[in-house]
């Protein structure tokens, strides 16, 4: 102990302790906060490949129709019941060609348009859906927790809607409004109307809780204390110090909207309350396939496996980003 | 305890009857007509007369109060007299059907031991499978089982039953024949033979709703033993020399069971809400069946007593799950 070096004078030391301090730039790069996130992110193999497929199949439905060129409401019944282009590889005397690669149905209609543009009508009722949902959640999760006044009743609002029946409930819309809908819109527009809300309407409860619960801690952070000493508004402070601080909670339960609302969509048309029947939808596919599943079963399986794998990549999505925005997890 | 019960039953009474609210007023803005199978040869006066026959010529407030005496007031008085065969009810106006002309209870009552047996029994197997999944796949953390076991919980999370289901009836109905595809209500098990087949009949949509469920719930088992295993009462457990079976089904799973038990009460109506689906889909003639075909047909004292019932069972797992977390979870006070 005696024989320690005794420092010369305590500043000594601090600048050799400190040495970080004399640096004049910092010596790695600054990282922003999406760099991070992207790099977590990209561990996740099932996300990355959920992202990609989810990707992949947006472009096919929008792009799709311009590429494949076909009307999938064009009857052709000399052709009918062609087959999907691989049962050639069991039956050389199948019906089936390169001009229809998933066949074609009892009415001669081609299977690859009608899936791509079903995939572009059950993808838009999901996307659409789950934006109404991410808005109406976000602003009374924003209002409920930032304004004490209203905190009381918006969640004794949104814990009665948690407790509808939601499934019953959209049956009951969509079948009761279709008719006044379908008078003002057109069948096919009105129907999409209907759904979107309906499936907007009822989903918005969690995003809200989530957004609340978030809003609330950081509510008390200093850097809000200090954006509200400097005098800035209520709505400035929710857009510029708030919002960007919960986009994380609301971008996981967005892929899980997405997920749910796509189901409800294709169920309501199982169920045969959803889209007209000329109007296809992978729901309705489905559900048209069904009954002669035993001669057909590329027709169940096709739209089937289509609904499965983007429900599956977009839950696969929403994990992965819940572990890549959470900063407890990312950089583990 | 008791008093955080009482709060919550109280306050579930204006949740109730907001929701019957809710779905009396979607019934009343609907344009459906009842009138409408009526033949146009019928004179309009006499078809204004059926109309208000149904009560369907008072103003809303009427007809919602009365239709809330009859579900709250009536049809529990009914339920005594046929428990103890009293007279209570005699000569009052019950729910009546406007398809069958009969009192909506009744086809409930017989319409329900289809749904619970099937709901039911998909329930507790999927349970059953979910927390031995759940708790070896934690344990075993990353390991292979533990891969597979995510991948399938996913899987069975995103395939809708409207398509599991009809690809379980190609491959076991239609392509093997071992299970039939229909599922017959009317079959009375009586020995063994019967019973067999009543058994048989099953297995298909109660495997259809147990995917769901057990995708659930041995998501939230795994997610919450391991946030157990990694506490320190488990290593100090472990340091007191109690053999790792005792550590991990004793120590770690009752904790672990906290969580879990309340996601168990609170997916209960849900997979109500999602038999709608699989019975369509088995031709089940359960409630979901039956609130189908009262939509389909128009007849909206069926479809407003079936949703309700729905309703109720959501605040009454709520309610349960609330009380269960109090009392398994000695941290949690309410009061």
């Amino acid at each position: 102990m005696t024989d320690q070096a005794i420092p010369a004078s305590p500043i000594e030391t601090d600048m050799e302790f400190i040495g970080a301090l004399q640096d004049k730039e910092p010596s790695t790069p600054p990282r922003s906060q999406w760099k991070d996130v992207w790099d977590q992110f990209r561990q996740h193999k099932g996300a990355l490949f959920g992202g990609g497929f989810l990707l992949f199949i947006t472009l096919i439905a929008i792009f799709g129709p311009y590429i494949w060129d076909v009307d999938p409401k064009e009857l052709d019944i000399r052709n009918k019941n062609w087959r999907p282009i691989y049962i050639l590889l069991f039956n050389g005397n199948a019906m089936a060609g390169w001009s229809h690669p998933f066949g074609t149905d009892q009415l001669g209609r081609d299977i690859m348009a009608q899936m791509i543009s079903g995939g572009r009508v059950s993808l838009a009722v999901g996307w659409l859906a789950m934006g109404l949902a991410l808005v109406i959640g976000t602003m009374i999760g924003v209002l409920a927790g930032y304004f004490k006044r209203l905190d009381f009743w918006l969640m004794r609002f949104t814990d009665l809607v948690l407790a509808l029946p939601v499934l019953p409930l959209v049956l009951l819309a969509v079948t009761l409004f279709r008719q006044p809908l379908n008078a003002a819109y057109g069948p096919e527009g009105g129907m999409f109307i209907l759904i979107v809300s309906v499936i907007g309407f009822t989903s918005w409860m969690q995003t809200a809780r989530i957004v609340r619960g978030d809003i609330l801690a950081l509510k008390e952070r200093e850097f809000i204390l200090a954006a509200r000493s400097i005098g800035t508004t209520p709505a400035k402070i929710i857009r510029r110090h708030l919002l960007p601080n919960v986009v994380s909670p609301i971008m996981v339960s967005a892929a899980l909207g997405l997920a749910t609302a796509i189901i409800t969509e294709s169920a309501l048309s199982f169920l045969g309350v959803g889209f007209p029947s000329d109007y296809p939808t992978w729901g309705k596919l489905l559900a048209d396939a069904v009954s002669r599943m035993q001669e057909y079963p590329e027709r169940v399986l096709l739209p089937g496996i289509s609904i499965s794998l983007t429900v599956l990549s977009v839950n696969y999505l929403g994990d992965g980003l819940r572990d890549a925005l959470d900063p407890r997890i990312r950089g583990r | 305890m008791l008093t955080f019960t009482i709060r919550r039953l109280v306050l579930s009474i204006p949740t109730l009857l907001f929701i019957s609210l809710v779905i009396f007023g979607l019934l009343q803005l609907a344009p459906g007509d009842p009138m409408a199978q009526v033949p146009l040869t019928v004179p309009p006066e006499v078809k204004q007369k059926m109309r208000e026959a149904l009560g369907l010529g008072e103003a809303w407030y009427i007809q919602y109060w009365k239709w809330l005496l009859q579900f709250f007031w009536v049809e529990p008085l009914v339920f005594t007299d046929w428990l103890f065969g009293t007279g209570f009810s005699d000569g009052m106006q019950r729910v009546i059907s406007w398809q069958t002309r009969s009192p909506v209870m009744d086809i409930v009552v017989q319409r329900m031991p289809q749904t619970l047996w099937v709901v039911g029994l998909a329930y507790v197997v999927g349970i059953l499978i979910a927390i031995p999944v759940g708790v070896y796949s934690a344990y075993r953390h990353y390991s292979l089982f533990d891969q597979a076991g995510t991948l399938v919980t996913m899987v069975g999370f995103s395939i809708p039953p409207f398509f599991s289901g009809p690809l379980l009836i190609v491959i076991f109905a239609v392509y093997l024949g071992w299970l039939p595809s229909i599922y017959d209500t009317t079959h009375v098990v009586r020995d063994w033979a019967s019973f067999k087949v009543q058994f048989f009949q099953m297995i298909m949509p109660v495997m259809v709703l147990a995917l769901q469920t057990t995708a659930q719930i041995s998501r939230y088992m795994r997610g919450a033993m391991l946030d157990n295993l990694n506490q320190d009462y488990v290593r100090t457990a472990r340091a007191k020399g109690l053999s790792e079976g005792v550590v991990v089904m004793v120590h770690v799973l009752r904790n672990s069971m906290i969580p879990v038990v309340t996601v168990i009460a609170l997916g209960m109506p849900a997979i109500f809400g999602g038999a709608i689906i699989t019975e369509n889909v088995f031709k089940v003639n359960g409630i979901g069946q039956l609130l189908l075909t009262a939509l389909f047909a128009n007849d909206l004292p069926m479809v407003m007593t079936l949703t309700f019932i729905f309703a109720i069972l959501i605040v009454v797992f709520n309610l349960i799950a609330d009380i269960l977390y109090g009392l398994l979870d000695p941290r949690i006070r309410y009061d």
